[in-house]
C-alpha cells in the first residue's frame, strides 16, 4: 500500500496534506482499494463546517456506500469538482488528482490527533494480522 | 469455520476477496474489479465457481412421488433434459426458496436449491415426497461452474462440440475431460451461458481448462448480484423470503394453477390480501439505492424499503428493487429513495433494467 510520507492520517483511512491554514483531504489507498471500482462521491458543499472525525461525505462503489470523516476541523474552502464526472479519479490516483476537498484549518492543535505516515503504517500492519474482511450482502 | 469450495486455493491464488456466503468461504471479486469482471461478462465469457449451490436427484412419478406438489411450476409436461424454474412455498404461501427442476429422465429429476436453503430444503423434500421415494442429496459430491457471456458457446464448444446445440433452458450429459458432465443453457447473468455439474473431486481440471482459454476470466459473487440486480432476477433472501410470496414478489408467471401445491390455497387469498409489490426502479444519478434504504413517495410519504441495490454499469446509474404500496409500482411513477439523510429521486421501471443482453441468442 503507498503511503505518503508528509501527510498525516486517520484510522478510519483518511488522509490530509497541509499547506499553512489549508489541508487538503482524501481517502489512502488501503480505502481505495478495498472500497473496490468507485462510483459516485457525494461531494461537501463548499462554506460549510466541519469537525474533525465527523462526516465529511460519503463514497459510493459498486456495491456499496462507505462514510468519510474528517481529519480535521474547519470550514471547507473548495472541492474536487473532477470527482463529480470521475469518480474513479480516487482509484487511480487517491493522494493527488483524487483529492476530495480543501479545509480551512480552525485547530492546529487537532493535528496531534491524527497518525503519522510511520504510525499509520504500523497501524496498517496490526489490520492485516487481524483481517478486517469484507462484507457481502449478498 | 466456512466451508470451501473445491476450488478455494484457485480464487485466493487469482487474488480474490474470500468472503463469507450463505456459511461457504467464496470468491466477491477477482484482481480486476467488479467494473472489469461486469464487461467481461456482458462482452466476453466469464467463469463463476458455484459449487456451493445444492443439487437433489429425485427418481419417481412426478405427483405419486410428491415433487409436483413440492413446486409451483408444471413439471408434469416437462420435455427429457428441459429445466424449469419456479419455487417451493410454505403453507402460508410464503417462499421457502425458489429453485430450478431439471427433467433427467422420465422419472428422474435434479433439482437445484440455495445453498442457504440446502438443509431446510432437505427436510422440506423429505417431509413431503411420499415415502420410499428415492431421493439423494448430492450437493457435496457436485461442483458447479458457471460459462457465461456472449463468448461462452464458442468457449465450451472447443471442449464439448455438441453442447453448442443447446437450446435456452434445455440440459444434456455429455463427456467433458472424461468425466459425465450436466450441462444446461441455463445462467443468472441475463447473456448467453451455460452451467455445468460436474464431480467435485475432479472439477479442479475443468476450471484450470476453462482458464487456459485467454476469453475466459474469473469472476466473482459482487459482480454475480449486479448482474442478476440487471435483469432483476430475485435473490433468496432479498426479493424472496418465508414471508414473502410470488404475489409480492411478481413470480406468478412461474406459479401453475391447475395443479395442486403446497401453499396454493394461501397463494390464492394472498392475491387479493397482500398489499405490497416489488418495484424496480433506477436512480437520476449514479447514486445508488442499498439494501435497507427507504423508499417515499415525492410528497415524502413511507412507502417502502429497498431489498436490492447496486450500481449499475449497463445503465451508468444506479438501480434497486424493492417492495412498496401496491399504489406505487405505476411505470414511470417517481419515487425517492435513501436513508433520511442524503435522498435521490428514482423513476419506476419495468423489468430487466438490462434488456441488450446475449440470453437468447
Amino acid at each position: 500500500m503507498d503511503i505518503i510520507e508528509h501527510y498525516l492520517y486517520t484510522k478510519e483511512h483518511e488522509w490530509i496534506d497541509i499547506d499553512g491554514k489549508i489541508g487538503t483531504v482524501g481517502i489512502t489507498d488501503y480505502a481505495q482499494s478495498a472500497l473496490g471500482d468507485i462510483t459516485y462521491v457525494e461531494l461537501p458543499t463548499d462554506g460549510t463546517d466541519v469537525e474533525q472525525f465527523e462526516q465529511l461525505t460519503s463514497i459510493e462503489s459498486v456495491k456499496s456506500a462507505s462514510d468519510i470523516f474528517s481529519p480535521i476541523s474547519g470550514k471547507i474552502e473548495e472541492v474536487n469538482e473532477e470527482l463529480r464526472e470521475d469518480p474513479a479519479l480516487i482509484n487511480r490516483d487517491c493522494y493527488e488528482k483524487g483529492w476530495i476537498a480543501r479545509i480551512l484549518i480552525s485547530d492546529d492543535d487537532e493535528t496531534s490527533n491524527l497518525l503519522t505516515a510511520d504510525e499509520y503504517r504500523s497501524y496498517l500492519e496490526s489490520l492485516d494480522r487481524n483481517d478486517p474482511g469484507e462484507s457481502s450482502d449478498e | 469455520m466456512a466451508l470451501q469450495t473445491p476450488l478455494f486455493r484457485s480464487h485466493v491464488a487469482l487474488g480474490a476477496k474470500m468472503v463469507e456466503f450463505a456459511g461457504w468461504q467464496m470468491p466477491l471479486q477477482y484482481r480486476d474489479g467488479v467494473l472489469k469482471e461486469h464487461q467481461v461478462n456482458r462482452q466476453g465469457c466469464s467463469l463463476f465457481d458455484c459449487s456451493h449451490m445444492g443439487e437433489f436427484l429425485i427418481e419417481g412419478d412426478p405427483v405419486a412421488c410428491g415433487l409436483d406438489r413440492i413446486v409451483t411450476q408444471a413439471i408434469v409436461a416437462m420435455p427429457l433434459f428441459s429445466c424449469r424454474y419456479g419455487m417451493a412455498l410454505n403453507p402460508s404461501g410464503g417462499t421457502l426458496d425458489d429453485l430450478i427442476v431439471y427433467r433427467l429422465g422420465k422419472e428422474k429429476w435434479m433439482v437445484v436449491v440455495n445453498a442457504a436453503n440446502i438443509t431446510s430444503d432437505r427436510q422440506h423434500f423429505l417431509a413431503n415426497l411420499s415415502s420410499g421415494t428415492c431421493f439423494e442429496d448430492v450437493s457435496e459430491t457436485t461442483a458447479k461452474l458457471d460459462l457465461q457471456g456472449p463468448l461462452s458457446r464458442e468457449v465450451l464448444v472447443r471442449l464439448v462440440p455438441e453442447a453448442g446445440q443447446l437450446a435456452y433452458y434445455t440440459c444434456g450429459e455429455f463427456s467433458l475431460l472424461g468425466e459425465r458432465a450436466l450441462i444446461s443453457r441455463t445462467g443468472y447473468t441475463g447473456e448467453l451461458g451455460f452451467e455445468l455439474y460436474y464431480p467435485a473431486g475432479k472439477v479442479q481440471a475443468l476450471w484450470d481448462e476453462f482458464l487456459t482459454d485467454s476469453r475466459v476470466r474469473p469472476t466473482g459473487l459482487a459482480v454475480r448480484d449486479v448482474l442478476r440486480i440487471e435483469m432483476a432476477y430475485p435473490l433468496y433472501g432479498h426479493e424472496l423470503t418465508g414471508e414473502i410470496s410470488p404475489v409480492e414478489a411478481g413470480l406468478l408467471a412461474f406459479v401453475d394453477w391447475n395443479k395442486e401445491f403446497i401453499g396454493r390455497e394461501a397463494l390464492q387469498e394472498r392475491q387479493r390480501s397482500d398489499r405490497r409489490r416489488i418495484v424496480h426502479f433506477v436512480s437520476a444519478s449514479r447514486r445508488s439505492p442499498r439494501q435497507g434504504h427507504k423508499i417515499f413517495s415525492t410528497e415524502a410519504e413511507f412507502v417502502g424499503e429497498v431489498v436490492s441495490g447496486t450500481f449499475s454499469p449497463a445503465l451508468n446509474a444506479g438501480i434497486g428493487i424493492g417492495f412498496v404500496k401496491k399504489e406505487f409500482t405505476e411505470i414511470g411513477k417517481n419515487i425517492i429513495f435513501g436513508e433520511a439523510a442524503g435522498r435521490e429521486s428514482a423513476v419506476v421501471t419495468a423489468r430487466p433494467f438490462y434488456r441488450r443482453g446475449s440470453l437468447k441468442a
